[in-house]
């Protein structure tokens, strides 16, 4: 508790992009074959630091065979919503959530990140028994604490019973148990975010354990059982209200990223690959007179590749598919960054008009056929994944591996982990900055960043920026 | 008390009658929790008798709270769950949930006890009458200048300040609050003592 509202807590969009820009990037470190812990690495994003565009420090777990994923902050701009009226909670701790083990480990940023440190560890046990989900995956917080997204139910391989939402306490981290009061007919879940003054929350799907854990399963792709629907819930009630499905052909609907300013009732969601024709998709939903609506409203088809370019897996399509594994909106809702992790493309859309979604940059790199290079001459394997954008909508970050046993499948020849950075125009255009590469040690691969003092994927507002 | 919630009522709907529109139901709520403590206690004071110890009860229940507030200065879970939509009834919750509506009672006694000096004469019903109007004049005279203070904040966050101010004039003032709470239960303990 503080006497002042931390400086990192903003009441408007606006106002958190006018706020001092970023020292440091945090990002989470795998090791895709559990041989050795996973860590949290701690870079240094200050132009014209002497250690720029370097880990500067490690956090590194106890235990083996995590796999880190998601995380996020135990608190953010949510904090200052006027029905709490005392905001005098620290954007202080990153909450960390091995989705292969279950384990949750909370880390103090506080005094200062390179001295960052585990502060508590939450055993799997005691997720497994107060919730009954396991596999935690994306966090955010807000009114009633820390909510957690989980992809796995009860039982060793997760389907004993559907995944769901649980609430963390945000001072003490004690697991408090489901969200859901009424889940009515979801079944499946990935991400999970909302309007907070209209109070409602969406949730996407991916898929259930058995589905992911061991690599993707081609025969349950191409009979379309992975996720296509869309949940909508009221936030304050715990309840289901409606259901929205793309459509089977629509495989995977993962990321979903709601307008930051909370008088925009529309927000986007990705969806990896359509069966029919392998193209990937971003859809756009809103809600209107009390009902929510959505719509495909961008297309990135496939990119035909000779046979020895490609995986076993993609040898008898012909293609290479896009792959939409993350999205992230601008926090002037302005642009929408889009990472085509199989052809190798960060994509940048102009969505000021939501439904009309104007490419407005790209930028080449990696790629399952592609493999371009960074500017700098490296090589990148993988392709573009995580993105993350800055609060000024400047900078964006992206790491490049999608997931342990997915990366082996669609990359044979390994994704080694590294984190890369465009420079955005004020009215659009995105090019990689030459000066800014991390290579992570031999090993590791990186999946999510989170910014000091918050992000893009990270902060939700009660008030709009008008 | 809520006068943020006005803010941001004005500013997503974009109109400042939507700001001065969400006033209404923040005093009726505040209103309603200021009665459901002043209205036992007008009711107990018809036994005119026993006034001392319904003060002394009071102002203990009062530093009972405070101190209460002073260790647990966590907000009820249940607070969260309140639609963002039911305005009356957050204000009605939180009014109950920080003692605002309790620190009144010693207040509203002290203030029967002064003008009630020679009332002892008079049948029970009149009394009872009269204690009920100074209950809902102490609840109203108290909800219009809170109402007053907070609309004029709002307006002037809203039209002038900015949201900057939002976050900029909000202290931790949990544990004030609390101290102030049992220093009036204190102080009415004591006048009632000395009385």
């Amino acid at each position: 508790m503080t006497i002042r509202p931390d400086p990192t807590l903003h009441a408007s969009p606006k106002l958190a992009m006018e706020a001092p820009t970023e020292n440091f990037a945090y990002t989470v470190l795998l090791s895709p074959d559990f041989s050795k812990p996973d860590a949290l690495a701690v870079i240094d994003v200050k132009p014209g630091s002497p250690h720029y565009s370097q880990i500067v420090h490690t956090v590194t777990m106890p235990n083996k065979g995590d796999e880190f994923h998601h995380f996020g902050w135990n608190a953010c701009s949510s904090a200052l919503s006027p029905l709490f009226g005392h905001a005098f909670i620290e954007r202080r701790y990153l909450i960390v959530p091995g989705l292969r083990s279950s384990r949750i480990y909370i880390i103090d940023t506080k005094p200062d990140p390179t001295q960052a440190r585990i502060h508590k560890i939450i055993e799997p046990e005691e997720v497994f028994k107060k919730t009954g989900y396991s596999r935690p995956h994306t966090i955010h917080c807000g009114p009633e604490g820390i909510y957690v997204s989980t992809l796995g139910g009860r039982g060793k391989d997760g389907t004993d019973g559907p995944p769901g939402v649980f609430l963390m306490d945000c001072e003490t981290f004690e697991v408090l148990g489901r969200w859901e009061l009424d889940r009515g007919p979801q079944k499946l879940h990935y991400d999970f975010w909302w309007n907070l003054p209209r109070d409602y929350m969406v949730t996407s799907e991916w898929a259930l354990p058995p589905q992911f854990e061991n690599g993707i399963v081609p025969e349950d792709l191409l009979s379309n059982k992975y996720g296509h629907r869309l949940h909508f819930w009221d936030l304050r009630e715990r309840r289901h209200v409606q259901t929205l499905d793309l459509g089977a052909n629509h495989q995977m609907a993962l990321e979903v990223r709601p307008a930051h300013d909370p008088a925009r009732e529309y927000g986007f969601v990705g969806v990896v690959v359509d069966t029919t024709n392998l193209e990937g998709s971003i859809w756009t939903w809103w809600r209107e007179n009390g009902k929510f609506h959505v719509e495909k409203t961008a297309t990135i088809p496939a990119e035909p590749a000779p046979k020895e370019k490609l995986p076993p897996l993609l040898q008898g399509f012909g293609a290479v598919p896009p792959l939409v594994t993350d999205i992230d909106l601008s926090m002037d809702d302005r642009f929408l960054y889009v990472s085509c992790w199989g052809t190798g493309e960060m994509r940048q859309y102009d969505v000021s008009d939501p439904h009309k979604p104007k490419l407005a940059g790209s930028v080449r790199i990696g790629g399952i056929a592609h493999r371009a290079p960074h500017p700098n001459g490296k090589p990148f394997a993988g392709g573009p994944q995580m993105v993350e954008i800055s609060r000024d909508g400047k900078r964006v970050y992206w790491t490049n591996s999608l997931y342990s046993t997915w990366d082996d499948q669609f990359y044979p020849d390994g994704v080694p982990g590294v984190e890369v950075m465009a420079n955005a125009g004020p009215s659009g255009g995105l090019e990689l900055a030459a000066d800014y590469f991390v290579s992570f040690p031999e090993g590791y691969r990186a999946h999510q960043i989170r910014l000091e003092g918050g992000d893009c994927s990270t902060d939700s507002f009660c008030y709009p920026s008008a | 008390m809520g006068w943020p919630l006005a803010v941001s009522a004005g500013l997503m709907e974009r109109s400042p009658r939507a700001l001065f529109a969400a006033l209404g139901p923040l005093s009726v709520g505040h209103l309603l929790a200021t009665l459901l403590m002043l209205l036992p206690f007008a009711l107990l004071l018809v036994l005119a008798k026993w006034q001392h110890q319904i003060s002394t009860f009071a102002s203990l229940l009062l530093i009972a709270f405070g101190m209460f507030r002073l260790l647990n200065r966590r907000h009820p879970r249940a607070l969260a769950r309140i639609p963002p939509a039911q305005l009356g009834l957050w204000s009605f919750a939180i009014a109950l949930a920080h003692g605002a509506a309790l620190m009144l009672v010693p207040i509203y006694l002290g203030l029967c006890q002064a003008f009630a000096l020679d009332t002892g004469h008079e049948a029970a019903g009149a009394l009872m009458g009269a204690n009920l109007g100074m209950a809902v004049l102490v609840a109203i005279i108290h909800v219009v200048a809170m109402i007053a203070a907070g609309g004029s904040m709002a307006w002037a966050v809203y039209r002038y300040l900015g949201l900057k101010f939002v976050s900029r004039s909000w202290f931790n003032l949990e544990a004030g609050w609390a101290a102030s709470l049992i220093l009036v239960g204190v102080a009415a303990l004591a006048f009632n003592l000395a009385d």
